[in-house]
């Protein structure tokens, strides 16, 4: 397992999966969406039901990516390998695209089925954090001239966020039960029939795929780009040589 | 005198040579309390309510605004290197220079938070537990901002990007804190939200010191 | 023989230092490779090389405020290897260009403060402050010193906390000739007791030094 932290090792093995995994997200994303569509009004919510299909791989994938993305700092900080740094920032975009849909849809939701875009209720409030938190990691990361001491200082941070996230996750539950009974919620969270559950798993493995598509293709740009970054600092030295 | 002893004097000494120390932060805290009023109306029942939503903001808001030069300006003048090469642990060393900084800045702050509640109408039989949690509260803040300022050490926006990197670490704290008051306040017993601030308090000391301890290694370059 | 030196006789540990095969990076800059140098108690040792060469690198690297990339640093007592972040927290002094001292505080509070960091007495430092002739200047501000008589505050340190390995960034650089000499004086009591010194110079120190040329090489 560990030949893979090679960056070489590791672009030969995974570049054939790049390709198969776009179409593959691609082609799941067409058949959930349209089974989407396709499947009955529900008898409360109506046709907005269907922004599930959106709103809840959207959730599940942005909590999913930042337990990635705090595994990979915690790998950069014992092994200090440049590729699991470059792993956990190639996990920041899609990690917080996610949990920006997420929200932006809940609120889509919210507006038909609660009569208002936002409550600070315990699930959104979470989110919110989630989504700060990955701002707070690229910034970080973003903020040094030098690039050991950004994913060094980075790393750390993207693990912190790891232990916090259920401690606020926790806390805000809490905060949630003492200020509002919990009336709004359950809306949305009946158990789910057949026919909704089906498209459901679809659009989360189609959001799974977009995932490790967009994750491996950044993960090479970055080996590239450090390659042609070396070759050019060969090629100055030689220059000065000669 | 000790290692310990000897650091954490001199950053009291500091706090109060740069800048007046606590002044600065009560200052702000008076500032803000002023302001709410002015802009929520006079009604004292209405402000009650606000009364521990200012705290917990100008608490945060204080500690924030303090933290920048917790590690900045011994990072620009090179005594980092000096304590590196001195009888405390990097982790020692963190805990000793948020302990000073909750001294100075936090604990006044939570003293200065008893007028502010009475002006703002609060019950007087809230007000020792307002300055106890106020005072935790600080603590915690202490802690998860000392890791923030760590980590940010030689960064080119400073403080702005600590306030981006430690606000979300200081959300349970507020939680806690606040819903302590508000049980006080529905006569529920405060004493399940007070633990759990407690507990906030030593997992922000235990992560903070480790990773602020990683900062401080990690801006060694 | 002054107070200080004999001071320093007896209550010194004899360290050795020896580097293996160090290489530095900075950036993506190479600044030197396959270093080896072993220094022994009562030696002085100059390292010179061009601005950028990386002799600053290399004080940090033997200080343990900058990893190398390869090699590494080792410290012996009577034979015996101490554990490196140990020998660092007792028995190194860096003396760079920036000294650690607050402009905003007294010279007597921030080297008060230095001294008893480093594990120095009240009497060591009264003795170094008579030797450098700081005490006019201890009840002033630091930052209404002249680069000169910071850099006198800053040697006190070294003198009053008895440290064996000295490691210096250009410790002449900001000195007047008297002050050289003096400081020539001092360097060579603290090799007769044991000591030993690490410099990073573009003059030669005014005692005689082995010199080590970093980087330029590679």
């Amino acid at each position: 397992m560990f030949g893979l932290a090679n960056p070489d090792t590791f672009a030969r093995v995974t570049r054939p999966l790049i390709a198969p995994l776009w179409v593959i997200a691609a082609g799941l994303l067409i058949t959930g969406a349209v089974w989407a569509f396709r499947v009955p009004e529900d008898a409360l919510q109506g046709d907005t039901v269907r922004i599930l299909f959106i709103h809840v791989p959207a959730a599940s994938l942005g909590l999913a990516v930042y337990g990635a993305l705090g595994l990979s700092c915690l790998f950069y900080l014992i092994f200090r390998h440049s590729l699991a740094d470059a792993a956990a920032r190639a996990a920041v975009l899609p990690g917080a695209a996610y949990t920006g849909l997420a929200l932006i849809t809940g609120a889509l939701w919210g507006q038909p089925m609660w009569g208002t875009w936002w409550v600070w209720d315990a699930r959104l409030t979470s989110m919110l954090v989630l989504f700060l938190l990955y701002i707070a990691y690229a910034v970080l990361r973003g903020a040094f001239d030098d690039e050991g001491r950004a994913a060094r200082a980075a790393s750390v941070l993207g693990l912190v966020g790891l232990i916090n996230l259920p401690i606020v996750k926790f806390s805000v539950d809490w905060w949630n039960t003492l200020h509002q009974p919990a009336s709004l919620l359950r809306a949305g969270g009946t158990s789910l029939d057949p026919a909704y559950l089906w498209p459901l798993l679809i659009m989360m493995a189609a959001y799974f795929a977009l995932f490790l598509a967009i994750w491996l293709t950044t993960l090479h740009t970055e080996i590239m780009r450090r390659r042609v970054l070396a070759m050019r600092a060969r090629q100055a030295r030689e220059d000065r040589h000669v | 005198m000790n290692g310990a002893g000897l650091l954490l004097r001199r950053e009291m000494a500091l706090a109060w040579n740069g800048g007046g120390g606590p002044l600065l932060a009560c200052g702000f805290l008076l500032s803000l309390a002023v302001i709410v009023p002015l802009g929520a109306g006079p009604q004292l029942d209405q402000l009650a309510n606000l009364a521990p939503g200012l705290v917990w903001l100008a608490l945060s808001l204080a500690s924030l605004l303090t933290l920048e030069r917790l590690f900045e300006r011994d990072f620009e003048d090179g005594t980092l290197d000096l304590l590196a090469m001195g009888p405390l642990a990097d982790e020692a060393v963190v805990g000793v220079k948020v302990l000073a900084h909750w001294l100075t800045i936090g604990l006044p702050l939570a003293l200065m938070t008893l007028p502010v509640g009475i002006s703002l109408g609060l019950a007087p039989d809230q007000l020792p537990l307002l300055a106890v949690t106020a005072a935790l509260g600080a603590l915690a803040f202490s802690f998860t901002g000392g890791l923030g300022a760590a980590l940010a050490i030689g960064a080119r926006k400073g403080g702005l990007l600590i306030a981006v990197i430690v606000l979300p670490l200081f959300l349970p704290p507020v939680i806690f804190g606040a819903g302590a008051l508000v049980a006080q306040a529905d006569g529920r017993s405060p004493g399940p939200a007070l633990a759990l601030l407690a507990a906030c308090v030593l997992v922000a000391g235990v992560v903070g010191v480790l990773a602020g301890a990683a900062g401080l290694r990690g801006s060694r370059t | 023989m002054d107070i200080e030196s004999r001071s320093q006789h007896g209550v010194r540990p004899m360290i050795t230092l020896s580097l293996k095969d160090l290489a530095v990076r900075r950036g993506d800059r190479t600044l030197f490779e396959g270093l080896d140098l072993d220094v022994a108690p009562g030696e002085a040792v100059s390292l010179t090389g061009a601005n950028g060469a990386g002799k600053s690198s290399l004080l940090r690297v033997v200080a343990g405020l900058l990893a190398p990339v390869a090699g590494a640093v080792r410290f012996e007592e009577g034979g015996q290897a101490l554990e490196p972040a140990e020998a660092r927290a007792r028995h190194l002094h860096l003396l760079g260009h920036q000294d650690g001292f607050r402009s905003g505080r007294t010279a007597a509070d921030e080297l008060a403060f230095q001294v008893g960091w480093c594990g120095g007495t009240v009497e060591a430092m009264e003795a170094a402050v008579r030797r450098l002739a700081l005490g006019a200047l201890l009840p002033l501000e630091v930052r209404r010193l002249s680069a000169g008589q910071r850099r006198r505050l800053a040697l006190a340190r070294l003198l009053a906390a008895p440290r064996p390995v000295w490691l210096l960034d250009e410790p002449l650089s900001p000195l007047d000739s008297h002050w050289r000499a003096e400081v020539g004086q001092i360097l060579q009591a603290h090799l007769e007791g044991g000591g030993m010194v690490l410099a990073a110079v573009h003059d030669p120190l005014p005692i005689p030094a082995r010199t080590c040329p970093v980087g330029g090489a590679a």
